[in-house]
């Protein structure tokens, strides 16, 4: 698990919990992660909070087997790039057999734990994808 | 603004230097440049040093004071030494850096430096060091490695464009096949595409012979004015063109996955400045931290369409004696990859090959080379051009 400090991860928690971005009602551009400048409209965007539907499909994906830092656990795991109905994308996992993920396939946002510090260390949650 | 050149360059050997220290490897190669300069210390008007992340693999930063003070220049001359930094592309910004010291008239001879001590500490803090030129809070944390981010972009390029893994492949043997030529290189063994196959899967569809390796080395190129530069030397590389581009840091808010739209734009800003198209170039050092990087990079720069790249790599036409040498050096694959150092290495494997210096991987009348230096995923860009020719 790439370590974060309970500051640098908990403030970010309705994002990563609920995926909460962004929209610039200026323009009608949505964000995630969330933005706070706009960069089709800059400082005349009218930048708003914005709760995801949660579907999307696959763009691009991989299948991590050097895995990164305390996600040995998990290997192999599915990367994907997902863009969201809304127009956004984002990087996720997608959880379902290697064999299966593909681009342009269909899924939804679910709500689970990324990893842990260690046994007393914080627990990370956050979302992932599943088939839709 | 004035006209640059190159007149001196140095480089240690690239590899996993165990018996030497971050300030021997930097010391040795910013010494041999000033030699083949032929400059003293009290000549240099400032240091600009390209290096990524002293504070992790050798937790040291304030690298310009340490690079200033190990090479003799801090105590009595105080030399100004600044350190640049933009992940793997910090070489290339440090020459650029440089460039624009002699360039606005601030200072008559620079030196542009590139260092990094990758194995000093294990492969799991180097690897996490490197995945932080990644967007660390939306990429990394999800479990997105550096080669699994590359790996996206090949996947796609494959979908698309029906690039195969014979294709990603062949980068890798042209590449080695070069680097046997090369004195620096890490690496000096001819491969095969089974080698690249059968290697261990890192992130599908990039083998770990896909991937550049974490490496020790620096390198270091002296600058002064073209109008000056023949009173150092009968060989001056000029500068014609220097360009650099952002982009999102993050892969996933590029509109196009398989196209780097830094290197695009940095291209395109380096023709422009240079008067020259990609059919005027004779040769190019790029960014091949990985098979696919390489492939996007040729496509990008303008030297085939796009979804061209794997065809024609694996058809020959990038080799040494092919229409456009990619990578005479071996590129990061072979020579490796110590992030500050290779967008230096990079130039000073196209001063040596406009010199006609380079040894048995020389290209036969090389007169105008390009760079192509890349932070990160493409959020960074850094693209130069050199001429023999003033």
């Amino acid at each position: 698990m790439i370590s974060m400090t309970v500051a640098r991860f908990w403030r970010m928690i309705p994002n990563r919990y609920n995926l909460i971005g962004t929209q610039c009602t200026n323009c009608g551009q949505y964000y995630f992660p969330p933005r706070k400048i706009c960069p089709t409209c800059r400082r005349d965007g009218k930048i708003e909070e914005y709760k995801f539907k949660g579907k999307g499909e696959v763009v691009t994906y991989t299948v991590i087997h050097t895995p990164a830092k305390g996600y040995d656990q998990q290997t192999p795991y599915n990367i994907a790039i997902i863009k969201l109905d809304e127009g956004t994308s984002l990087t996720g996992q997608v959880i379902c057999d290697p064999k299966e993920i593909q681009i342009g396939m269909k899924v939804r946002s679910v709500f689970r734990k990324l990893g842990e510090e260690s046994e007393r260390g914080m627990i990370y949650y956050g979302t992932k994808f599943v088939p839709e | 603004m004035r006209d640059v050149a190159i007149i001196g360059v140095g480089c240690t050997k690239f590899g996993e230097l165990w018996d030497r220290s971050f300030r021997d490897i930097f010391v040795e190669a910013g010494v041999s440049s000033l030699e083949d300069a032929g400059i003293q210390g009290e000549d240099i008007g400032g240091i600009y040093v390209g290096n990524m992340s002293g504070g992790r693999f050798v937790e040291q930063e304030h690298i310009g004071s340490l690079i200033a003070d190990y090479s003799g220049l801090a105590s009595t001359l105080h030399v100004p030494a600044t350190r640049v930094e933009a992940a793997c592309a910090s070489g290339g910004l440090a020459l650029r850096q440089a460039i624009f010291a002699i360039a606005s008239g601030y200072n008559d001879i620079v030196v542009a430096a590139g260092a990094e001590k990758m194995t000093d500490v294990s492969p799991d803090i180097a690897t996490d060091a490197l995945a932080a030129a990644a967007d660390r809070e939306w990429e990394g944390i999800v479990g997105a490695t550096f080669p699994g981010l590359y790996a996206m972009i090949a996947r796609l390029h494959m979908h698309t464009y029906g690039t195969t893994s014979e294709q990603l492949a062949s980068v890798s043997v042209k590449n080695h096949h070069n680097g046997t030529m090369n004195p620096i290189a890490q690496f000096r063994n001819e491969i095969t595409i089974d080698t690249v196959l059968n290697s261990s899967m890192v992130a599908d569809p990039l083998h770990m012979f896909d991937c550049s390796p974490i490496s020790d080395g620096a390198s270091s190129v002296v600058l002064t004015t073209a109008d000056a530069a023949k009173k150092y030397t009968d060989t001056p590389v000029y500068i014609k063109a220097t360009a650099l581009a952002c982009d999102t840091i993050s892969l996933h808010d590029r509109p196009d996955i398989t196209t780097l739209g830094a290197t695009v734009e940095a291209g395109k800003r380096a023709y422009r400045m240079a008067g020259l198209t990609s059919k005027n170039i004779d040769l190019v050092e790029v960014h091949d931290c990985f098979t696919i990087a390489e492939i996007c990079a040729i496509e990008d720069l303008g030297f085939f369409k796009k979804g061209e790249g794997g065809r024609a790599t694996y058809d020959g036409e990038t080799a040494i004696d092919a229409q456009i040498p990619i990578n005479p050096s071996g590129g990061l694959k072979t020579c490796g990859h110590p992030v500050g150092a290779t967008g230096i290495k990079q130039a000073v494997e196209i001063t040596e090959q406009l010199r006609g210096t380079a040894g048995k991987r020389q290209v036969d009348g090389a007169e105008v080379g390009m760079t192509h230096n890349v932070g990160g995923t493409g959020g960074t860009a850094v693209v130069h051009i050199f001429s023999r020719n003033r």
